[in-house]
């Protein structure tokens, strides 16, 4: 019996649309065997979570790098609340100041990857949570 | 010995941008060169040395920093602070809201308002921005592309206010669409609606602002996506074309035009390979605008930019060697020959920078300008065999690109195959897989990696969100209503003909429609891009 692939969507909220990053996490996902499914540009929360529960989605990675992170992740973690929409781990990547980090994750994200961050440590993270499920 | 010798002559030494490098250069590598036809003397065609004379004897580049965060009242602080430090002119980044054309209270604002720069809703604001600062006495140059005609009709009516003639006004507006699909993604309108408000505006300032730079195309997102060296220059000056070929095709004589479009490029942290790129720019214009163009006008041939260090290369970890990045970088676009200069600062790898971290950055251009002695003579790395055969190859990569996209039907059908973001993409992804593999050592990231006290940064808080949509409320609530729904009614109706979009804008302006509104009625006539989600 084959396992099933860890199954990501990874979006670009707000207005941004340096997408370099979410790009190349998106491939670097992929090529690591997860199915990966990138939302394009500009999306609202609600649309991040339709497309989260549509895929059945085992993690959402947000890229931001605008500083709206904040108001964003309450809104996103806030819609899966309501929504019941269980187990699913969200990420964020981008600038973020360091000392937002404490209230994003009591707000419920899972992990917020730096400038410099890896692509291996991003896979091993996101293996890691998907497995912990 | 001789083990070292081998290894020092057979291991592969690339530039940033993946080009491999030779261990030495001698005259056979730059034989090809003909000084009157390849070089010139600076301020002689075709450019490759500089586009005048004296270069910086004559003046020294601008220094021009791009700055804006929070409220305009805000900025306007920190304009004022600047242009007391010794900036020549001034730059005006605004918040993604501005930059989308939205209101602060649509639903998508959330969390942007005034956070990655200033936020203009409307004339009202922009009054404030400029509050005490002569349009007469200073240039402003404003990094806004999709809504460009709209704050250019802004900047025009403060101007009005403070009684400076619109002809008297100098600066410029990115205003470049082009590079938007291709690489930094602010897009609204569809590619080919985007370029009839770019022709517009390129033709309203060619009638009334003959000191006012119609257009900045742009390099520096270009290279900041992920592009390499040569794919930068390429697509910035295909660009640059495509904008020449349409004001042509409807109509306007290239002489009149041209001598007012400026470019922006990117000084990366390969020193050689970006003055080579510099050089490059200005011999391909050169000869671009004579002979694919026939440009009669001198000034015409001339390409003329702007740079900025590469915000990219910095790095969060450890952010005091971002100084060091940024003066080698600054001085690459010196010795390249650049107009004018915007140094990064230390801290924007984790904010929007400090005000003392801005003050290092604006030193570090002027410590190059008064004691490094570059400014002395005129491209003094000219005639290095290694920089004329790097100059060399860099241009015929760009040329092969051009052959490529003028076989494609031009720029904008390159953009709808989606030719150009797919060839950043995959430059992006490999450079991330070289310094993830440590063939690119990024000191601090990948190597001499170290602990670190936490650093103080600017913090934008949501204040500014609440007393921006206070404003507009209010404005809304103000204005004649019946003034500004004729104004957007009739921006609308001229979008369905063939008339110049800048006038309906001005008189909306005027009358204090939001910038959400006026973009909102293009919206309604032009209808929006979406980009294919692929990666």
């Amino acid at each position: 019996m084959s396992t099933r692939k860890i199954r990501v969507v990874i979006a670009k909220p707000g207005l941004d649309g340096h997408d370099r990053g979410a790009k190349i996490v998106a491939r670097a996902l992929r090529d690591a065997g997860m199915e990966v499914i990138y939302t394009g540009l500009r999306q609202s929360p609600e649309q991040i979570v339709a497309a989260a529960e549509q895929e059945d989605a085992d993690v959402i990675g947000l890229s931001i790098l605008s500083g709206a992170h904040l108001p964003i992740c309450r809104r996103i973690l806030e819609l899966l609340g309501e929504k019941k929409i269980e187990g699913v781990r969200v990420f964020v990547g981008g600038i973020i100041p360091s000392q937002d980090i404490p209230e994003l994750k009591a707000l419920g994200v899972a992990e917020v990857f730096l400038p410099g961050a890896s692509t291996e440590d991003i896979i091993r993270m996101v293996e890691g949570s998907a497995v912990s499920r | 010995m001789a083990k070292v010798l081998e290894q020092a002559t057979t291991t592969p030494y690339t530039t940033i941008s993946g080009r491999p490098i030779e261990p030495l250069y001698g005259p056979v590598d730059s034989a090809s060169v003909d000084y009157a036809r390849d070089l010139g003397d600076p301020g002689q065609f075709p450019y490759t040395r500089g586009v005048h004379q004296t270069m910086y004897r004559g003046k020294v580049w601008t220094m021009r920093q791009f700055a804006g965060f929070g409220s305009a009242s805000q900025t306007n602080e920190r304009f004022k602070y600047l242009l007391a430090h010794g900036s020549h002119g001034l730059s005006v980044a605004f918040d993604l809201p501005t930059l989308m054309g939205r209101d602060p209270d649509h639903p998508l604002s959330l969390g942007e308002v005034g956070k990655c720069g200033v936020a203009i809703t409307s004339l009202a604001d922009m009054e404030t921005l400029f509050d005490g600062i002569p349009l007469a006495d200073v240039t402003t140059s404003m990094t806004i592309n999709s809504p460009a005609a709209m704050m250019l009709a802004f900047y025009i009516l403060v101007g009005e206010k403070q009684g400076v003639p619109q002809a008297k006004l100098a600066g410029t507006v990115q205003a470049d669409i082009l590079k938007e699909f291709i690489a930094q993604k602010e897009y609204i309108y569809p590619p080919r609606q985007s370029m009839r408000i770019v022709v517009d505006m390129i033709r309203y300032c060619t009638e009334h602002m003959p000191k006012w730079n119609s257009i900045s195309i742009s390099g520096y997102h270009i290279r900041e996506a992920g592009s390499t060296a040569a794919q930068e220059l390429a697509f910035t000056l295909r660009d640059g074309i495509e904008y020449v070929q349409w004001c042509v095709d409807a109509g306007m004589n290239v002489d009149d035009f041209a001598p007012r479009l400026s470019f922006f490029f990117n000084s990366h942290s390969d020193f050689f390979e970006e003055i080579a790129k510099f050089r490059a720019a200005r011999r391909i214009w050169a000869r671009t605008m004579k002979e694919r163009f026939h440009a009669q006008n001198p000034r015409s041939w001339m390409l003329r930019f702007h740079t900025q260090t590469a915000g990219v290369s910095l790095t969060a970890q450890q952010p005091y060697n971002n100084v060091v990045r940024t003066a080698l970088q600054a001085l690459a676009g010196v010795l390249g020959g650049t107009q004018s200069l915007h140094t990064n600062s230390l801290d924007e790898a984790l904010a929007l920078p400090t005000e003392e971290a801005v003050t290092i950055a604006l030193r570090t251009q002027q410590v190059i300008a008064h004691e490094s002695g570059v400014v002395n003579t005129a491209d003094p790395l000219g005639g290095s065999y290694f920089v004329e055969k790097l100059t060399n190859d860099i241009e015929a990569e760009a040329l092969e690109y051009f052959r490529k996209i003028d076989a494609m039907g031009g720029m904008v059908p390159a953009i709808e195959r989606g030719f150009p973001q797919r060839e950043i993409q995959e430059a992006a992804f490999q450079f991330q897989k070289a310094v993830e593999r440590k063939e690119k050592i990024i000191v601090g990231v990948n190597e001499y990696v170290m602990d670190e006290k936490p650093f103080s940064i600017l913090y934008i808080d949501e204040s500014v969100a609440e007393e921006q949509g206070a404003r507009v409320k209010q404005l809304r609530e103000t204005r004649d209503a019946a003034c500004v729904d004729r104004a957007l009614r009739e921006l609308k109706r001229v979008a369905g003909t063939t008339d110049n979009l800048m006038y309906p804008i001005l008189e909306a302006a005027r009358a204090y429609a939001t910038l959400g509104e006026m973009c909102d009625a293009l919206r309604e006539a032009f209808g929006e891009y979406e980009e294919p989600p692929v990666f």
